[in-house]
């Protein structure tokens, strides 16, 4: 019984003492990107190929997503107000949903699932394949070389495709309300237009969109960069990649509207 | 620059060296102390998880010694602040396993990594030094495959390439020989001596390849058990009569290196229950 116990205590201690390395890890390696940022845009055409890389094969699944999320919305939306004989704000409701809430945060679980595994698998096998190790054996850091311009590419990337989403899922709204159920048009567009806020509504958007961006390119490059350099550990890195940011931009969105709520 | 006693471009002294396991640690090296002769080619031979590889890791500091000195020209790389080290790695070249290219750049941006990355060459330059590279491990022509089109042997080449194209002191082979066919493991061979006299380099090989490695080696160290168990030229390690480096050069199973991985013996595994 004591020695069970004192078991646990021992394993309880051991994994405290790992997780608090893996924080220091993480924040040392957080703080190289951040200084590393300005010299990274020194050399814009490796952050372009980046933003290129993240921001434009993602474009298919977020504007898809999108058009789709709009859609439903349009429908739910239509559905509760119309109760109330408020049928008008559909397009107040759609959009708000989509830039203060769903815009950033869909986005960003949609690019830790797209981009974020490809970063973290694309680093994790550089590391596998000792091309990491040959990097500095060529004194050239790869946390300058390789991370820091993924990491500016996806902070630039979030924010846009976030607007290209809640863009879309508003044409997805107005196409399910206006065209297929037939609200007002003029009343759609204008209540929207004075209804929504560009500092509090959309502001509030943005800032959420790039908070998600570095977190999402932070874990995906901080998995890949500590992955075990094996298949197997690749693959791990590559899931906790997913899970990790997902629950992280989960968590962070629900701590940014009780922030925005409460200035 | 270089200390008037040391001719060696590469000396440990009394290096221990271990990785912390989860029982105890695992030492790898036990107060090993050797030199790296300058401008001559060096092997370091011995059993796989000899700490071959750890010997270049310490050189490069990638890894820190436990105890001991490392010293590259006659200063401890232990000692190196990122700084100092960045610019000593810019005096050596490493040949990693299988290359390491990066598979995202051609063999031509491969090569041209360092000089872009650490000169301000205009693009004529470096096209014309990267090419001069190519021509030395024969590969001009293969300038504009990706490192997923060309095979092993090649892609060791361009590695070999790479690894010169900044014109280093000193260039280190992980296991060049590994996995190539006799064709192209000659032809290692031979560009690996070719480079060291024409160039000057000073050359360390990690190699299991008996009969190739002591053909173009100067000098053979032998690692075992965690320290040194012969060295001298290829002809003295031969006929040493230490019955490891017997066991390692005749390629003999049985020996002090023994073939069964320790554990209970065969008696308690297979008897009968007492």
């Amino acid at each position: 019984m004591t020695r069970a116990k004192s078991n646990f205590a021992s394993n309880l201690g051991f994994a405290v003492r790992e997780q608090l390395g893996n924080m220091g890890h993480a924040a040392r390696l957080f703080i190289r990107l951040l200084v590393m940022m300005g010299p990274a845009l020194k050399r814009f055409g490796l952050v372009r190929d980046q933003i290129f890389f993240l921001g434009n094969y993602s474009l298919a699944i977020i504007g898809v997503s999108g058009l789709f999320v709009g859609f439903v919305l349009g429908l739910q939306g239509y559905y509760t107000l119309q109760r109330f004989g408020a049928a008008d704000t559909l397009g107040l409701l759609v959009t708000l949903s989509l830039v203060r809430e769903l815009g950033p945060v869909v986005t960003a679980l949609l690019f830790a699932g797209r981009a974020g595994t490809a970063l973290t698998a694309e680093i994790g096998l550089m590391k596998a394949g000792e091309q990491l190790s040959a990097m500095e054996m060529m004194a050239v850091d790869p946390v300058q070389r390789i991370l820091a311009p993924r990491f500016l590419g996806g902070i630039i990337a979030m924010p846009l495709l976030a607007a290209v989403f809640s863009a879309v899922g508003v044409l997805g709204g107005w196409f399910v309300g206006v065209v297929m159920i037939g609200v007002d048009s003029g009343s759609f567009w204008s209540q929207m237009q004075s209804g929504v806020d560009v500092w509090r509504d959309v502001g509030n958007g943005i800032v959420k969109s790039f908070v998600f961006g570095v977190t999402v390119t932070f874990v995906a490059l901080y998995q890949g960069f500590e992955a075990q350099p094996t298949p197997e550990g690749v693959s791990r890195a590559t899931t906790r990649t997913v899970v990790v940011a997902s629950l992280g931009v989960l968590g962070l969105d629900f701590l940014l509207t009780t922030l925005m709520f409460s200035i | 620059m270089s200390q008037p006693d040391s001719k060696a471009l590469v000396e440990f002294k009394d290096v221990t060296f271990s990785y912390p396991g989860s029982n105890g640690d695992r030492v790898i090296l036990d107060r090993v102390t050797l030199s790296v002769p300058r401008g001559k080619v060096t092997a370091l031979m011995g059993a796989s998880g000899g700490g071959k590889t750890t010997v270049l890791r310490l050189i490069g500091g990638q890894l820190k010694t436990n105890s001991g000195q490392v010293l590259f020209d006659g200063k401890n790389v232990g000692d190196f602040n990122q700084k100092d080290l960045y610019a000593a790695r810019r005096r050596m070249g490493m040949l990693f396993q299988f290359g390491a290219l990066f598979t995202d750049l051609s063999v031509f941006d491969n090569v041209a990594f360092a000089l872009r990355e650490h000169t301000d060459l205009s693009a004529d330059l470096v096209r014309d030094i990267v090419l001069m590279k190519l021509n030395a491990v024969g590969l001009r022509g293969a300038r504009d495959l990706m490192p997923s089109e060309i095979s092993g042997g090649m892609a060791r080449r361009v590695a070999l390439a790479r690894a010169i194209v900044l014109d280093p002191e000193l260039i280190m082979y992980d296991e060049p020989f590994a996995g190539l066919d006799p064709i192209s493991l000659g032809t290692a061979a031979q560009l690996i001596r070719q480079l060291n006299d024409t160039l000057g380099i000073t050359s360390i090989v990690v190699s299991h390849d008996l009969e190739e490695t002591f053909r173009i080696a100067d000098k053979v160290i032998i690692l075992a058990n965690g320290g040194i168990a012969a060295q001298g030229t290829p002809d003295e390690v031969r006929h040493s009569t230490d019955p490891l480096v017997h066991q390692f050069v005749n390629a003999l199973a049985e020996g002090p290196v023994k073939f069964h991985y320790p554990g209970v013996d065969v008696a308690t595994d297979f008897g009968r229950p007492a």
